[in-house]
């Protein structure tokens, strides 16, 4: 008896409750698995506790990749979230998609919130715009490329970390093999030494400007000499030992680094939460990325890596706002802050930055600043992003050419010319599927 | 003899309905829908379509990586097959032959039977590792720079060796009860007849198990062909780089990692064509060969 009395008054609270807020509900798909995904609820739990009216629930859909295609296949079936957290490689696939998602820029300015793209450092300004430099995703988790290192090691050796290559190349490199370190590793060849190498250099990575004016007739520039010499080079570092490639995959190629067998280590800024995490048995630091000096004396700023949120078309004003809300609160500069401290992914505004400095979050962890110092060198014609549709394809042709090469199974030449030829054809295709 | 039968036609549809419906939503109508899509490059939302006729697939057969991947997974099957198929045959023979502990020898045979694809997978990435694996370090030790993910042969050596290992369980199973039995007249018999235990094993009871082993033979194809893609997906990290994949991890890759729906509905539909065949060559071609007791 007394059970079912209080099943029936529980019932009628739940009920009650729910009337008495009648909260706007929307979801939020994203691919943060782990302590990302921990702070991402963490957010989530923040801003439901900040205000009456909305509720956000996010769900974690697996990776980037599997992120992307639930979120495919739900808008296909007219259930899609109303955030959707798409990654780097995927946002010509989003974009590309007119009436798949609404502007974010849109979403904000339609729903009364302050914008202004200039409040964005300026790394992470256009990434995710069009062409008319309108802000299409949310940059969310950014993140650079930057070169880790084991201060021990260079000590060790008697070095600095590199500027350039060339320092890399005939003091850095064979001063750490004397002091018995395999000098180098990198994690992810198409992300660090294809993209980046762009932007770094200021080469242009597509035409069409980078791909940003249309999918039509937009080619890749990827076969060109300086990329072309990199990967000479870097044939002959492993060669030499000053280089290893431990396969596609990414913690196979950080492993070394953490066990102490490799001095230096190109990651993201975001690996550094990890890192710090972790009980290595040496110091470690970081700073920006190498380049060529003969290919460049100016060296720019980087592309931004990671993901963004976009707000998904087909939901009601009342959701829209309430996912235009939640990018408000998620930009403002503390829970920026908190995100970045967390994370070790970049703040994505000036006034999180600020913010950081002023706390004197960089004084204690001086390698957490380098990633957003480094998108936030100068900027060049080329540096602002690229927008290649079929990209993750374009990175899986790109990580098994880099493969033969660094195996021996083919020269650089054969393969930078396969890996135009057939990103080629797989952007002509993704032109036809935007007809 | 007289036949049962119903007396009106619809009865006996209506039974069949449930299994038909089946049929019809989980195969037919994906595979028309393939078939469809096949012939368009649309983009992944919906939105935009164009029709481009066979372009799909004469793409596919120009392309000549995609041959590549077609000649991986021959070799690849046929390996996996045959390994898989020999060493089970081996093992039952040996294991019909025990006879103390002959029963908890055969679970421990059939015990690997009971693991799911991508753990065999997980198992394979630990033996393998590349730092502290032992197989790696057996192979190093015999002189073969083995790195799995970094070297094509390296990695597709261990996924032929997973993948059969993960196989022998099934096959053991099947040898072994085909050997059980055939009958004990005709052993006896032929032990009078031959003394070669070898020469009785081809000569009597191989051709006896013909039919067990052609069985096994077509499963053991589709094994390879589709069912180590748990396997295959483990042990390159989902990241395929250079390492060798089969057609089925392929239209994975362009479908659901790259979202191209047209160039990986053609795909399997080259694969459906494949099982056609298959199906095909298994009924028209060997059944009547083979004399079923």
């Amino acid at each position: 008896m007394t059970f079912w009395k209080i099943a029936a008054m529980n019932a009628a609270v739940a009920i009650s409750a729910t009337a008495a807020f009648a909260e706007t509900e929307i979801t939020l798909w994203h691919a943060m698995g782990g302590q990302l995904g921990e702070t991402v609820n963490q957010i989530a739990e923040d801003f439901n506790a900040s205000q009456d009216d909305y509720q956000i629930t996010p769900v974690f859909k697996g990776s980037y990749e599997e992120t992307l295609t639930a979120g495919i296949a739900a808008f296909r079936a007219g259930e899609q979230p109303n955030i959707m957290q798409v990654f780097d490689a995927g946002a010509a696939t989003v974009i590309g998609a007119k009436g798949a998602t609404i502007p974010v820029q849109d979403l904000l300015t339609d729903n009364g919130v302050d914008f202004d793209i200039n409040d964005y450092i300026s790394g992470v300004r256009y990434f995710y715009a069009d062409s008319d430099g309108k802000m299409i995703g949310m940059p969310f988790n950014s993140s650079s490329p930057i070169m880790y290192f084991n201060v021990d090691a260079l000590e060790k050796a008697g070095v600095s970390a590199p500027k350039t290559w060339e320092e890399f190349q005939t003091v850095t490199a064979p001063a750490l093999k004397d002091a018995g370190y395999i000098a180098l590793s990198q994690s992810h060849l198409p992300w660090i030494f294809t993209e980046n190498f762009h932007s770094r250099h200021n080469l242009p990575f597509a035409t069409n400007n980078n791909g940003y004016d249309g999918a039509e007739d937009t080619k890749i520039l990827v076969n060109n000499d300086a990329i072309k010499a990199h990967f000479t080079a870097l044939t002959e570092w492993k060669e030499n030992g000053l280089f290893e490639w431990y396969g596609t995959g990414w913690g196979d190629n950080q492993q070394p680094f953490e066990d102490g067998d490799v001095a230096i280590w190109l990651g993201s800024s975001g690996s550094f939460g990890g890192l710090m995490s972790k009980d290595l048995g040496f110091e470690f630091s970081a700073t920006v990325l190498p380049y060529w000096e003969g290919v460049t004396s100016e060296p720019k700023q980087t592309f931004i890596g990671g993901a963004s949120l976009f707000a998904m078309s087909g939901h009601d004003a009342e959701e829209n706002e309430a996912a235009a809300e939640f990018f408000k609160y998620l930009t403002s500069p503390e829970v920026q802050y908190f995100w970045h401290q967390e994370t070790g992914y970049v703040p994505i505004t000036e006034a999180a930055y600020e913010l950081a400095k002023e706390d004197g979050h960089y004084d204690r962890f001086p390698a957490a600043e380098v990633g957003i110092q480094q998108l936030s060198l100068p900027g060049g014609d080329n540096t602002k992003g690229y927008r290649m549709g079929f990209y993750v394809q374009i990175r899986d042709v790109m990580n098994r050419e880099y493969g033969r090469i660094l195996s021996g199974e083919t020269s650089v030449e054969d393969a930078f010319s396969n890996i135009e030829n057939e990103a080629n054809d797989l952007l002509a295709r993704f032109a036809k599927t935007q007809g | 003899m007289k036949r049962a039968g119903f007396t009106t036609v619809w009865l006996p549809v209506a039974l069949l309905l449930p299994q038909l419906m089946i049929i019809a939503i989980f195969f037919y109508w994906p595979a028309a829908w393939a078939v469809q899509s096949s012939f368009y490059l649309q983009d992944p939302f919906g939105f935009g379509s164009t029709f481009v006729g066979v372009e799909n697939y004469t793409d596919l057969m120009t392309n000549i990586e995609y041959a590549k991947v077609a000649r991986f997974t021959l070799i690849y099957t046929a390996l996996v097959t045959f390994f898989s198929l020999a060493l089970a045959l081996l093992l039952a023979v040996k294991a019909d032959a025990v006879i103390k502990g002959a029963k908890s020898y055969r679970t421990l045979l059939m015990w690997v039977y009971a693991i799911a694809p991508p753990v065999a997978g997980f198992l394979g990435l630990m033996f393998f590792d590349q730092r502290n694996g032992p197989l790696t370090e057996m192979f190093q030790f015999f002189g073969w720079d083995f790195r799995l993910g970094a070297d094509y042969n390296s990695t597709a050596t261990a996924m032929v060796i997973v993948a059969v290992w993960k196989q022998i369980p099934v096959n053991f199973i099947f040898f072994l009860s085909g050997l059980q039995s055939i009958p004990k007249s005709v052993r006896e018999a032929a032990l009078i007849d031959n003394r070669s235990a070898s020469g009785r094993f081809w000569d009597v009871t191989f051709p006896l198990l013909a039919p067990t082993a052609f069985f096994l033979l077509i499963i053991n194809i589709t094994y390879a062909l589709f069912d180590t893609f748990g396997i295959i997906d483990t042990l390159v990290r989902s990241e395929p780089g250079n390492n060798p994949v089969t057609l089925v991890y392929k239209v994975f890759v362009d479908g659901f990692r790259g979202n191209d729906l047209g160039g990986s509905s053609a795909q399997s539909v080259i694969l459906m064509i494949l099982v056609l065949a298959l199906t095909v060559f298994q009924f028209r071609l060997i059944e009547r060969r083979i004399h079923y007791t």
